[in-house]
């Protein structure tokens, strides 16, 4: 068995989703590969998310670390998973700072729980940034393109 | 002697430890000798100043204070091929050693 | 040209919004410097020698008169009365406050501009063909395409922290006017044949770059079908977000991912990304691109006369020189030199652009270009007009007769303003085009592309000069190295280093030597780099260490 890693569920500050919080900790890419019966998931950078994609019928909970905030691997990360269907948790964890929030969301991330705790003020505004977006991505939202063009 | 430099945050202008203060005049610049580290961690945390550094510069005989490397002294006095928009200094000379 | 909907322009307005709140928080202490810079960064808030710099996007290089009014606006109000334009179509000022910034954003905001993406690792302004919509040659009007990107680029959600900052050139001619291959990604939109008389599609090039290690981009594939334009994009930008290099940021740009994989198998895995992107969907309806493209309509051109009366020699020259072959045979493109000799190569004043705003709006449709040679280009002037249009330039100094020749330097803002560079470029471009402008030799040399930067981060294009020069420091003193026979053309190549660098009064010296060597050897029509790649480095060398 793993060691468990990952955050606490106290560590969450901020959570879009209304289902039960997992609340055992998460073990790697390669122990999650390697065990039948994981069921959250810590991926850092250099990992690649597409060795998940066997098992994300068993997974609840995929975070996704930020060790630094400018490492931007894991938004692709975390679009390949909802791209694939994952529909169990992604939270984002490390150095999450306000000014990230709003595309981390877009990306499909549904919890976030940075480092260091952010203003909720100014986090609340982040996250309402975009009333409107250029992009399909994975929050499905309809894009400027599909509204200009609707019937 | 070594001196201490930045770029103010508000405005961004070139700007030099004057011993108690920030000036914009590279003349107004003093020896900070061993307290260089000290006083620009001070600097860096009370977050008036970007990013300020130590440098090697000198006294020529007139009392100008001379940067040692030619960034800082083109930062000193204001881009070579502008010359009209030159800080604003006493020193008639600056140019001559600019390069 | 583009005009902003009501989506278009709430968009930029959060992003003032947004930028407003960051200056805020960054003025009140909540955030570092190190956490504020990535973010002022990607809205073109650089922190150079002597203060901010605020790089401001000219989108493929279109403005109308309206929006370089109210860039010579900013200039006087928030600048010293001048900007510099760049060899990304953008425009830069050099002296703003902090405290500034956002209403200046604001200010470009009214005049549907920005600054968004000018700066930091994300996908920056994309650029174009300063010809587009004009020029004879291309199959169709590039813009509609760069505008697509544009929309699909501004605050992509995945690809705003990438390894690299990512620059894109999009142009639809075999002339490549934009150094199109020397971009991160280059695209080339082209017709294929089919039964309804042609099909649009896309040619990528991706891993094109200078900087320290200059690369020409390979073709990756020669054609996507202009309903999969935006797909293929993401799926170049998905596998360099992965896997370009994180740990060594010299070694970050695609170009190093794509050497270092090889072409085909950055080909492969871009391909097995774009299969499952189509399946995914995320392009644009296909309405968006025609709807984007009836903004760029032709305007109402009329026939008129075809030639100019050239009894006024001088005006004659400049028609020679900067003039360009327009699609419409009463019409030419008319560039306006923003170097005259022992000028500072890309400045112009407040008082310039509303000169130039105002031949805009009476002789071009209202319309104007920046180019990455750092001039700028009425695109569509009458011949009838030609010669009204000229008297006005010269009167604001805006009529030097010299595109493409040894006056028309390009040059990087070098010593004088960066914090990167490590020696001064302006001062060499100002005496070398002094110099050549008076001995008369520049019309002697002919077409003749110098180009200078003053760091290795080539922002000065230097690897893709005729003549090259490259600023360093050699023990705290100035050193220039010259290199030879670039071209960012369709002829693409990267420039050689000639051999050991020279002080500022050598290498001026030594580009006249270079010239000497040229117009002894050069052949009937042989252009500078002709005579290079005909003869060879070694005669120059001779020339210049023998």
């Amino acid at each position: 068995m793993a060691e468990d890693i990952g955050t606490s569920p106290d560590e969450v500050q901020f959570r879009f989703r209304e289902d039960e919080i997992v609340d055992h900790g998460t073990v790697t890419v390669d122990a999650c590969c390697d065990q039948t019966n994981a069921t959250a998931v810590r991926i850092e950078p250099g990992d690649d998310a597409r060795l998940l994609l066997p098992f994300l019928d068993r997974l609840a909970l995929v975070e996704i670390n930020f060790p630094a905030f400018n490492d931007g691997r894991g938004y692709s990360a975390a679009r390949i998973l909802r791209e694939a269907g994952y529909t169990g948790e992604l939270r984002a964890v490390g150095d999450v700072g306000v000014d990230q929030l709003s595309h981390m969301r877009r990306c499909g991330f549904d919890s976030f729980a940075p480092d260091k705790r952010l203003d909720e003020e100014d986090a609340a505004r982040a996250f309402a940034t975009w009333a409107n977006v250029y992009q399909r991505a994975a929050d499905a939202r309809r894009t400027i393109a599909d509204k200009r063009h609707e019937a | 002697m070594k001196i201490l430099t930045g770029n103010d945050l508000r405005s961004g202008a070139v700007v030099w430890w004057n011993g108690s203060g920030w000036s914009l005049f590279v003349d107004d610049a003093v020896d900070v000798g061993e307290d260089a580290a000290e006083i620009l961690a001070r600097e860096e945390a009370a977050r008036r100043v970007n990013v300020p550094y130590a440098i090697e510069a000198s006294i020529d005989a007139d009392g100008h204070v001379r940067p040692a490397h030619i960034k800082d002294r083109v930062r000193a006095l204001g881009p070579t091929v502008r010359r009209d928009l030159a800080v604003p200094t006493a020193d008639k000379t600056g140019w001559d050693w600019v390069i | 040209m583009y005009k902003y909907d009501l989506y278009d322009q709430a968009m930029v307005d959060a992003r003032v919004a947004e930028f407003r709140d960051q200056a805020r928080r960054r003025l009140e202490g909540k955030l570092t410097e190190d956490q504020f810079k990535p973010l002022r960064l990607m809205n073109g808030l650089y922190l150079q020698l002597h203060a901010y710099m605020l790089r401001v996007a000219i989108p493929y290089g279109t403005l109308d008169s309206r929006q370089l009014e109210m860039l010579a606006d900013i200039a006087e109000r928030y600048d010293r009365g001048y900007g510099h334009f760049t060899t990304r179509q953008n425009i830069q000022y050099n002296w703003i406050r902090l405290e500034d910034a956002a209403d200046i954003l604001a200010d470009l905001a009214k005049v549907e501009m920005h600054a968004i993406q000018t700066s930091g690792n994300c996908i920056r302004n994309i650029s174009s063909d300063h010809f587009a919509g004009a020029a004879a040659d291309e199959v169709v009007d590039p813009r509609p395409y760069a505008e697509l990107m544009r929309q699909w680029s501004s605050f992509h959600p995945e690809f705003t922290y990438l390894p690299r900052k990512f620059k894109i050139a999009v142009i639809a001619s075999d002339k490549d006017r934009a150094a199109m291959r020397l971009h991160d990604i280059g695209v080339r939109i082209v017709k294929r044949a089919n039964d309804s008389g042609g099909e649009v599609g896309a040619q990528f090039y991706a891993g094109g770059g200078m900087g320290r290690t200059p690369m020409i981009a390979p073709l990756i594939r020669d054609f996507v079908p202009i309903e999969h334009f935006i797909t293929y994009a993401e799926a170049c930008l998905r596998v360099y977000n992965r896997y370009g290099r994180r740990d060594n940021k010299y070694k970050a740009r695609i170009k190093i991912l794509v050497h270092e994989l090889g072409a085909a198998e950055y080909t492969r895995q871009v391909e097995e990304e774009f299969a499952h992107l189509l399946s995914v969907g995320v392009e644009p309806p296909r309405e968006e691109l025609a709807r984007i493209a009836a903004h760029f309509a032709d305007p109402a051109f009329i026939d008129g006369p075809k030639t100019v009366d050239r009894s006024d020699p001088d005006f004659a020259l400049w028609v020679d020189r900067n003039t360009h072959r327009h699609k419409h045979d009463a019409y030419v493109s008319a560039v306006i030199s923003l170097k005259p000799a022992g000028g500072i190569p890309g400045d112009a004043t407040a008082e310039q652009m509303r000169v130039v705003a105002r031949l805009a709006k009476q002789y071009s449709f209202d319309e104007l270009r920046v180019m990455h040679t750092q001039n700028l280009l009425l695109p569509h002037v009458r011949i009838a007009d030609l010669h009204a249009v000229w008297s006005a330039l010269d009167a604001a100094g805006l009529a030097a007769p010299n595109m493409d020749t040894i006056e028309d330097i390009i040059a990087c803002p070098g010593l004088d303003y960066c914090s990167l560079a490590n020696a001064r470029s302006i001062p060499l471009a100002q005496r070398i085009s002094e110099r050549f402008a008076e001995t008369g030799r520049t019309e002697v040399v002919g077409e003749l592309k110098l180009k200078i930067s003053g760091c290795i981060n080539a922002c000065g294009h230097h690897h893709a000069g005729h003549i090259g020069i490259l600023g360093v420091d050699k023990k705290g003193v100035e050193n220039y190295q010259l290199s030879l026979g670039g071209s960012e053309a369709e002829d693409v190549s990267l420039a050689k280093i000639t051999g050991p660098g020279f002080d500022e009064d050598g290498v001026i010296a030594a580009v006249e030597k270079v010239t000497d060597v040229y117009l002894a050897s050069r052949a009937e029509g042989e252009r500078f780099l002709d005579t290079y790649r005909r003869i060879g480095m070694e005669p120059f060398k001779e020339a210049l260490y023998g």
